[in-house]
């Protein structure tokens, strides 16, 4: 059925929670400020968008200098030793821990986002997921920071 | 002039023109790419950053050494195409998502932003993955011309 726009009613909010800025103030529970049934709006299921779209952006470029980098191979072993050995210094060191760290959250919340698409109670618990990929990413650098850091600054074997 | 509008309850159905949901297949790609480069973006920096000397190891003899085993060879094939594909398809995706789609025809099309975006991100992919597998395939471990110093230590046995 199509209906001409001088004829559709006037919108009102639907739902019984209309939200009525003064009569909300009084209330003691919190209620949500944000338009309600979106799971990738606000707090942890935005964030996590976020942090996914700029960790894969940024993992991406990389990869288009790490392909460069690893082609020279093919050149020359001084060709290939030469750029390698920048990769070495200490500021590419912490740039490689940003990598690793940035990497580690993206391929984490990957397996989060596959969950919440195929598990059937993934989109339920879509927040507590979000909170055990920070758990787990937070575990991956204390194992990885420590000795990756000797590696670039000496010390250690 | 009236504007018909559809009624708020109409069912959202999209026509096409048949043949295959591409953008669905692009979907499944990035979930099972995704699973596959868990493990091997995994091993590949466990192997290359955290055993043995970590960066301060990686030379031309540590990579040589590494491709003269099938299995390395296969092992950064996949994750050649695999990650690149996914990169690109994610960089797709963002393109769609902040850029304008072209309105006009023709060359106006052909010099829009949004174009010259996905012709620049399809021409580096596609070079990217023949580069990349020529590399590991056609890889020559022990150069003749080389610094043998440079060169892992089987190089002397085979020359
Ligand atoms: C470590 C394993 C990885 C996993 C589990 C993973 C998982 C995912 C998933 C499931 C998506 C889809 C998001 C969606 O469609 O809503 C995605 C998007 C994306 N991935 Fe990955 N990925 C991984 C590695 C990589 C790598 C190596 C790159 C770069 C080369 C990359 C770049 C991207 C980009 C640019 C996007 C698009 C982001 C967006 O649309 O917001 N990912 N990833």
């Amino acid at each position: 059925m199509s209906l001409k726009s001088t004829q559709l009613p006037t919108p009102t909010p639907s739902g019984s929670r209309t939200l009525n800025p003064t009569s909300l103030r009084s209330r003691r529970f919190s209620l949500p400020r944000r338009p309600a049934g979106t799971v990738y709006r606000g707090r942890e299921g935005m964030w996590s968008w976020v942090l996914h779209r700029i960790t894969g952006v940024g993992i991406y470029f990389f990869l288009l200098v790490h392909l460069l980098d690893t082609a020279l191979i093919r050149v020359s072993p001084e060709a290939y030793n030469a750029v390698i050995n920048t990769y070495k210094n200490p500021i590419m060191g912490l740039g490689e821990l940003a990598l690793v760290a940035a990497i580690g959250f993206h391929g984490l919340n990957g397996l989060r986002i596959i969950l919440i698409d195929f598990w059937n109670v993934g989109t339920r618990n879509h927040r507590l997921m979000f909170y055990i990929v920070i758990a787990l990413w937070v575990v991956l650098l204390l194992g990885f920071a420590p000795r990756h850091l000797m590696h670039v600054f000496g010390g250690g074997a | 002039m009236a504007v018909t509008l559809d009624d708020p309850r109409t069912k959202n159905v999209v026509r096409r023109r048949g043949g295959r949901n591409w953008e669905k297949w692009g979907w499944i790609y990035m979930r099972v790419s995704g699973l596959v480069l868990v493990v091997l973006i995994f091993g590949h920096l466990f192997v290359n950053l955290y055993a043995g000397g970590g960066v301060s190891a990686l030379d031309f003899a540590f990579v040589a050494g590494k491709y003269a085993s099938p299995f390395w060879q296969v092992y950064d094939f996949l994750l050649l195409w695999l990650a690149l594909v996914h990169g690109a398809n994610g960089i797709r995706t963002l393109i769609n998502d902040y850029s304008i789609s072209p309105v006009g025809r023709g060359l106006r099309r052909l010099l829009s932003p949004h174009f010259l975006m996905k012709s620049a991100l399809l021409g580096s992919t596609v070079v990217l993955l023949i580069l990349g597998t020529l590399v590991i395939f056609t890889f020559d471990p022990c150069p003749a011309t080389s610094n043998a110093d440079l060169l892992p230590s089987f190089c002397a046995a085979v020359q």
